[in-house]
């Protein structure tokens, strides 16, 4: 598949890089959300957490864990933008709160990872490709309604009510940022009104132009 | 997708949320684990489920309640939205603007009478409302407080919500409120995120209380 043929093509872009052994779980989960999200959109990757969750048995640790690894990749492109984007000062000091917000959702998860008694997964090495502030903001967009989804996503299987209103207090600054950078972008902040995975019918349908 | 009975066709595992209402040393253990007292973190969920769902007990009983609730927020911000669509105050892209999220509130309004009665339900009536739209300005402000408001409503009652399918069609909702709050707050040179990294809830009490003045019947 070419990227031509992709929905997101930027997200194929990203490059996770971790050793075989240090390969964790919620990396490989992750490189197949952002997989599914390059090729289907961000909507995809709400039920393809949801199943890849599921069939490892997931947890509430492991969906913190899933959350974890979003918010270093947001976190750590934020973070590089700093000293990368060339923009007016307007923009820089959006890219300063993002990145601040989401190094502050790294922290909390980090934190209720060991609360609950599991190990918070490592921070896997990012290799975000993009030219120029219109990449840049192109791929922030992605990233922000990719995890406005996963979060949505996985929401409905968090065990621990805690737990979950935690992830609603994050998900919905996850949702504060993406409009914001979609009015950056000149879209609608608000596309639809409903954030919500697709079903797997309607992914399916979606896949099919893409099956060679 | 706005039919929550589609989304509840979805093969989300069924699970057994704790028990609504209590849960308060589980809350607090949570809490410990951010480990910082800033007014940033997730401490400010301490409100959360302070009522469980009896909060909502006006509005019908557990995840009903909490859908009607819902409801009337939803019916009162798209009512809102249509006097200031009809006032003549906004014109050109903040016009599309406020247009389209009425639309949106419409929307929710449809998709949560029908999962009330999904449930077996009655949904809430509308309430008759009033506004005031003196000018851009002030109706732009009355829009964003209406918005974060309403976000923070939902952020409030959601844990409360029992049914997983319920829950998925509540969080969609939710995000899409956090969506207009920030839109809303940039068009007033506002921060996007004025709770911080971690947005704050809104008890019932709190959010019917602030929406009481534009509620006449």
């Amino acid at each position: 598949m070419s990227n031509e043929q992709l929905n997101t093509p930027e997200l194929a872009a990203v490059q996770i890089e971790a050793d075989d052994e240090d390969l964790t779980r919620s990396d490989v989960i992750l490189k197949g959300a952002l997989a599914a999200g390059a090729v289907y959109g961000a909507l995809a990757v709400g039920p393809y957490v949801r199943r890849a969750l599921a069939q490892s048995g997931g947890g509430d640790v492991g969906i913190l864990n899933f959350a974890l690894t979003l918010e270093y990749l947001e976190a750590k492109f934020y973070e590089e933008a700093k000293g990368r984007v060339r923009a007016n000062g307007e923009l820089m000091s959006l890219i300063d709160l993002l990145a601040k917000d989401e190094q502050q959702h790294v922290e909390a998860l980090a934190a209720s990872v060991k609360k609950l008694g599991g190990k918070p997964v490592a921070e896997p090495k990012f290799d975000f490709s993009y030219s120029g502030t219109s990449g840049f903001l192109k791929l922030a967009q992605t990233f922000e309604d990719t995890g406005v989804s996963a979060y949505n996503g996985a929401g409905p299987m968090i065990k621990s009510k805690e737990v979950l209103a935690a992830a609603g207090g994050i998900v919905q600054v996850e949702a504060r940022h993406a409009a914001a950078i979609r009015l950056q972008n000149k879209e609608e902040p608000a596309p639809m009104a409903f954030d919500e995975p697709l079903d797997e019918k309607q992914v399916l349908k979606a896949v099919e132009p893409f099956i060679a | 997708m706005a039919d929550p009975k589609q989304l509840a066709r979805q093969p989300v595992s069924r699970r057994r949320f704790l028990a609504v209402g209590g849960g308060s040393a589980g809350l607090a253990a949570f809490l410990a684990a951010c480990g910082d007292d800033s007014s940033t973190t997730m401490t400010d969920t301490t409100s959360m489920g302070s009522g469980g769902a009896s909060e909502t007990a006006e509005f019908g009983k557990g995840d009903v309640g909490i859908l009607n609730y819902a409801l009337t927020l939803e019916y009162l911000e798209t009512a809102f939205y249509a006097e200031v669509v009809k006032s003549g105050l906004f014109k050109g892209a903040d016009l599309e603007t406020i247009r389209k999220f009425g639309q949106e509130e419409a929307e929710h309004v449809k998709a949560l009478t029908a999962a009330v009665k999904g449930m077996g339900g009655k949904p809430a009536p509308e309430p008759k409302t009033e506004f005031p739209l003196d000018n851009a300005k002030s109706v732009l402000e009355l829009a964003a407080t209406v918005e974060n408001l309403g976000a923070a409503a939902y952020l409030g009652r959601a844990a409360n919500i029992k049914s997983p399918e319920v829950l998925a069609s509540a969080l969609a909702i939710h995000s899409v409120e956090g969506r207009h709050a920030a839109a809303l707050n940039t068009l007033r040179g506002e921060s996007i995120t004025p709770d911080g990294a971690f947005a704050k809830p809104a008890d019932v009490k709190t959010v019917l209380k602030a929406v009481e003045p534009f509620i006449v019947g």
